[in-house]
C-alpha cells in the first residue's frame, strides 16, 4: 500500500529547510520594547509621560548632586566655590556639610575619641543577629548572640564590666534553678521558683558583687550619658531594643486575645486597643510629661529608658493584633491535632501553632518593626536629639544656616537603606518557609 | 457487670486549685486579677500623693477659662478670649481638616499608583515601585519637614509677583503659591437674601445630595428596565444634568461668585489663604499614605483568583463588565479593611503637625493649653480620650462592613 502511494505523490523533499532567524518584529529587544512600552495608544501615552518625569528629575537632581562641592567649612564658603566653578546661577549641592558633620549625624555628641565603641558594637550586633536572622550561620553564634545585649550595653555606655556581668548572672542562676530544682519539686513550684531566686539576687547582691568584683579586679570603661548619644546611633539603639523587646511581649498579649480565660483576655483586649487608638507621639510626650506622677516621688530615670519602653509597649501591641491575624487563619485543626496528642497548652503553643502562626504573620511582624524604626524620629520632639533633631541643631549654627536638602538626603538614604533591607528580608524569609507549592 | 467511671471520691483538695484543669483556670485569672489591682491601686496611690505634694488637683475646670493664644487658622469663630475648651474644639476641626483632606488625596493616589503599578508597561511600574519604596522606607516625619522646607524655600515670595515683569506669576490668574502660602480663589455669595455663608453652603451640599440621591434612583430604574427588556436606556446625560443643574441654579440663585486673590500691598489679598503648614502636612501624609494604599490596592487586585477573570471572559463578558461586576467586587473586600486602617494611621499621623507648627489638637490642647494651665494629667487624658474615640469609632465602622461583606459559610 504504502509504496503505491508513494508513487502517487509528485514531489516529496528529503531535506529539511534552513531554520531561519525570526522576524525582527518578533525577537529580542524590539520585541520587548514593543510589548512592555508601546503596545497599545494607552501605552505609549504612559511611556512618554514617565520619560518626561524622569527626565524632569533627573535632569535636576542630577548635576546638583555629582557637581556638589565635598571641601568647604561653611555654606557661604561652598558658595563661593561654586561661584568660581560653575557661576552664581547653577544650583549645586553642599555636600561639605555632610563631610564636616557626618560625626555628629551618625553618633550626636558622643565623645568623638570614643567612637571606636559604638562601631565596635555595631560590629557587634551584626554578628550577634547573623544566627538568629540565618540559619546558615552555626548554631554555637546564638550563645554570643545571648550574651550581645549586656557587651553591648557595657561598650556604648561604659561603666564597669561586672554590672552587666552581675546582671547577666542572674537570668544563669534563673536556668540552673529551672534546670534543677523543677525534676525535684514539680513542674509549677520549679518555674516559681525560678522566677523568685534571680529577683532577689537582683535585688539584694548583684549590686555588691559586682562592687566587690570590681574593686579586685576593675574593668571600666569611661561612662558615657544617654544625653550624649544621638543621631543614627540613637535611632539604633532605641529601634533595635524595641524590636528585641516587643516581639515577645506582643506574642503573650496575642496569646492573651486568644485566651478562654475572660479577665485575661479583656485586660489584653484593653491593653491593645487603648495603646493602638493614641499616637505614639501622645504616648511619647506622656512618657516624658506624666510618668513621674504614676511613680514613687523620687524615682527619677533615664528619658531614653522611657522612651524605649514607651516604644516597645507601643508595637507591642501592634504586633499583637499581627499575630492574632496569623493565629485566626490557622486551620482548627490544628490546634485539634495538638489537644489530640495530648499536648498542654504551652506545648502545644510551642510546638504547633505559634511556629505556623508567626510564620504567616512574617510580613505583618516586618512591617510593624520597619515603622517602629521610623517611628524612633518622633524622639525629636521630646528632647532627644535623633537624625532630624540635629539636622536642625546644625542648620542653627552660623556657619550651615540655609541648608536643608543635603541634610535630608543623607538621612533619608540612610533611613532607606536600613528599612528597605529588612523589607527585603523578609521576603527572603517568606520564600524559604514557603511549604507549599514549590 | 459495672464499670467504675468516677475516682473515688475525697473531697475537696486545695492542690486541685492548681492541678485539676476544672479550677485551674479560676485560680490563674483570681491571681492576675489580684496583681493588676494591686498594680493599678499603686499607680493611682502614687498619683494622688504626687499631686498632694505638688499641691495640684484633678479638675477640668480650665476648659472653661480664657485661653488667651490666638489660632492662626481657624474653622470656627475664635479669639484669645475664648476658652481653652473652644480652643480645643478648634483644635479638632484642624485634625479632622488635614485627616478628612489626607484620607481623600491618599485614596486617589494609592488607587492610581496601585493600578499603575500592574500596569504592563514596564518603564510606569517601575516608577511607580520607586514611589511607593521611596515613601514607604524614610520616615514621614521626614517627609514633612522636607516637604515644607520645599514650601518655604523654593516658592517666590509676594514680591516676585509684583512688576510689570514679574518673577513669578499665578496659576490661571487664579491660584497664587508663595512662600507665605497657597491662595486660592473663594467663592462668596451676593444676594441680599443668602448672608449667612454656613447657611448657604449647608443649601448646597442638601441640594447636591438630593442629586445624587435622584440619581441612585435613575440608575436603579434603568437597572430594572434592562432586566424587564434586555435594553439599558442611555442615561449618562440625565446624570449629568442632574448633578450639575439643581446645584448650578442654588448658586447663581445665590449670586455666587469668585474672589480671586491679588496682590494688595505687600501680601496677597482676597481669596482664601492655604497656610504652607497645612499644605505640607497634608501633602506629606498623602503622599505616603498613598504609597502603603497603593500596596493594599496592588495586594487586593493581584487576590482575585485568576479563573475568576477567565470564567468571566468565558461568559462572553467585556472587560469593562468584568472589571466592575466580577474583580471588582471581590478586589475590595480584601481592600476595604486594611485601607481603613490606613485612614486610621494617616489621622493619628497628622499629631506629626508639632514638626510644622499646624494648630491641630495636639498642638491646642495637648500643647499651649498644658503649658499655660499646668494641667498635664488633665490635658492629656482629653487628648488620649479624643484619639481613642475617634479610633474605635472607625473600626467599629469597619467591624460592621466586615460583617456585611463577609463571605457566607456554613
Amino acid at each position: 500500500m504504502s509504496d503505491t502511494h508513494a508513487q502517487t505523490v509528485a514531489y516529496v523533499r528529503e531535506t529539511m529547510v534552513e531554520q531561519k532567524e525570526p522576524p525582527l518584529s518578533q525577537s529580542g529587544a524590539y520585541k520587548w520594547i514593543h510589548e512592555n512600552m508601546f503596545s497599545t495608544p494607552l501605552n505609549v501615552i504612559l511611556t512618554v509621560v514617565s520619560l518626561f518625569v524622569i527626565w524632569t528629575v533627573l535632569s535636576h537632581v542630577l548635576p546638583w548632586a555629582v557637581m556638589g562641592i565635598w571641601d568647604a567649612d561653611s555654606l557661604a564658603q561652598c558658595r563661593e566655590i561654586r561661584d568660581q566653578l560653575y557661576g552664581a546661577d547653577a544650583s549645586v549641592a553642599c555636600w561639605a556639610v555632610i563631610s564636616e558633620r557626618w560625626n555628629q549625624l551618625l553618633f550626636g555628641f558622643y565623645p568623638p575619641e570614643l567612637y571606636w565603641r559604638p562601631v565596635l558594637a555595631f560590629v557587634l550586633f551584626l554578628a550577634a543577629i547573623a544566627p538568629v536572622l540565618f540559619a546558615s550561620v552555626p548554631r554555637k553564634m546564638l550563645w554570643f548572640s545571648a550574651a550581645a545585649p549586656f557587651v553591648l550595653y557595657w561598650l556604648l555606655w561604659g561603666g564597669s564590666l561586672w554590672g552587666p556581668i552581675a546582671v547577666a548572672a542572674g537570668f544563669a542562676l534563673g536556668a540552673v534553678v529551672m534546670r534543677f530544682a523543677a525534676p525535684a519539686l514539680g513542674a509549677l513550684a520549679g518555674v516559681l521558683l525560678a522566677i523568685l531566686v534571680p529577683l532577689l539576687y537582683w535585688f539584694l547582691i548583684s549590686g555588691p558583687l559586682a562592687g566587690a568584683l570590681n574593686a579586685v579586679i576593675p574593668l571600666e570603661l569611661v561612662n558615657v550619658r544617654s544625653n550624649d548619644m544621638g543621631g543614627f546611633m540613637l535611632a539604633m539603639i532605641i529601634g533595635v531594643s524595641g524590636i528585641a523587646l516587643s516581639l515577645p511581649l506582643g506574642i503573650v498579649l496575642a496569646l492573651g486575645r486568644q485566651s478562654d480565660l475572660f479577665i485575661i483576655n479583656k485586660c489584653s483586649v484593653f491593653f491593645i486597643e487603648v495603646i493602638r487608638g493614641v499616637p505614639l507621639i501622645v504616648w511619647l510626650f506622656t512618657a516624658s510629661l506624666l510618668l513621674n506622677y504614676f511613680l514613687p516621688p523620687g524615682t527619677n530615670f533615664d528619658l531614653m529608658l522611657r522612651v524605649i519602653i514607651m516604644v516597645t509597649l507601643f508595637s507591642s501591641a501592634y504586633i499583637a493584633e499581627v499575630v492574632r491575624g496569623g493565629l485566626a487563619a490557622l486551620p482548627k485543626g490544628q490546634y485539634e491535632a495538638a489537644d489530640a496528642l495530648g499536648l498542654d497548652y504551652w506545648k502545644s503553643m510551642r510546638l504547633i501553632i505559634l511556629p505556623q502562626a508567626l510564620k504567616i504573620s512574617i510580613p505583618g511582624i516586618v512591617n510593624t518593626f520597619i515603622g517602629l524604626f521610623k517611628d524612633t524620629t518622633l524622639v525629636v520632639f521630646i528632647g532627644l536629639l535623633d537624625p532630624i533633631g540635629l539636622s536642625n541643631a546644625i542648620r542653627a549654627s552660623t556657619d550651615w544656616n540655609g541648608i536643608y536638602w543635603e541634610l535630608f538626603v543623607f538621612i533619608g538614604l540612610c533611613f532607606f537603606i536600613f528599612c528597605f533591607s529588612m523589607g527585603r528580608y523578609s521576603l527572603f524569609l517568606e520564600k524559604k518557609l514557603r511549604r507549599e507549592h514549590r | 457487670m459495672t464499670t467504675m467511671t468516677d475516682p473515688p471520691g475525697q473531697g475537696f483538695r486545695l492542690s486541685q486549685l492548681i492541678y485539676d484543669t476544672r479550677y485551674r483556670s479560676l485560680t490563674i485569672q483570681v491571681v492576675a486579677m489580684i496583681v493588676l489591682m494591686l498594680l493599678f491601686s499603686w499607680l493611682v496611690s502614687n498619683t494622688i500623693h504626687n499631686l498632694q505634694t505638688l499641691g495640684k488637683d484633678f479638675d477640668f475646670g480650665f476648659l472653661t477659662q480664657p485661653s488667651g493664644y490666638d489660632i492662626n487658622q481657624r474653622l470656627i469663630e475664635y479669639d484669645s478670649q475664648s476658652t481653652h475648651g473652644r480652643a480645643a474644639v478648634v483644635g479638632i476641626l484642624n485634625t479632622l481638616l488635614v485627616a478628612v483632606l489626607g484620607c481623600a488625596l491618599a485614596t486617589v493616589l494609592g488607587v492610581i499608583a496601585g493600578v499603575l503599578r500592574l500596569s504592563n508597561n514596564w518603564l510606569v511600574s517601575r516608577l511607580m515601585a520607586v514611589y511607593v519604596e521611596g515613601f514607604r522606607n524614610v520616615p514621614l516625619l521626614l517627609w514633612i519637614v522636607l516637604i515644607f522646607a520645599l514650601m518655604t524655600e523654593s516658592t517666590p515670595a509676594p514680591r516676585a509677583f509684583r512688576g510689570d515683569t514679574p518673577d513669578a506669576s499665578m496659576l490661571f490668574d487664579a491660584v497664587a503659591i508663595t512662600n507665605r502660602g497657597v491662595y486660592i480663589p473663594a467663592i462668596h455669595f451676593a444676594s441680599p437674601f443668602f448672608t449667612n455663608g454656613l447657611f448657604n453652603w449647608l443649601l448646597i451640599l442638601a441640594v447636591l445630595g438630593a442629586s445624587i440621591f435622584a440619581i441612585s434612583r435613575l440608575r436603579h430604574w434603568a437597572t430594572e428596565k434592562q432586566e424587564a427588556t434586555g435594553d439599558r436606556p442611555t442615561t449618562w446625560y440625565l446624570i449629568l444634568g442632574l448633578l450639575i443643574v439643581p446645584t448650578g441654579l442654588l448658586m447663581l440663585l445665590m449670586g455666587a461668585f469668585l474672589d480671586m486673590p491679588s496682590l494688595q500691598g505687600f501680601n496677597f489679598g482676597g481669596g482664601v489663604h492655604l497656610r504652607n503648614s497645612l499644605i505640607a502636612l497634608w501633602l506629606a501624609l498623602s503622599l505616603y499614605t498613598g504609597a502603603f494604599i497603593a500596596e493594599i490596592v496592588r495586594g487586593g487586585i493581584l487576590a482575585v483568583n485568576k479563573g475568576q477573570t477567565e470564567a468571566a471572559y468565558a461568559l462572553g463578558i467585556r472587560p469593562s463588565t468584568t472589571m466592575n461586576l466580577v474583580i471588582l467586587p471581590q478586589a475590595l473586600r480584601v481592600i476595604i479593611p486594611p485601607l481603613i486602617s490606613q485612614f486610621l494611621n494617616l489621622t493619628k499621623n497628622s499629631s506629626l503637625a508639632i514638626a510644622v507648627g499646624y494648630m491641630d489638637v495636639r498642638s491646642t490642647l495637648g500643647g499651649i493649653t498644658i503649658n499655660q494651665t499646668g494641667r498635664e494629667l488633665e490635658g492629656m487624658l482629653l487628648l488620649g480620650l479624643f484619639y481613642l474615640v475617634l479610633s474605635l469609632l472607625i473600626s467599629g465602622v469597619m467591624n460592621v462592613y466586615n460583617a456585611s461583606v463577609k463571605l457566607k459559610e456554613r
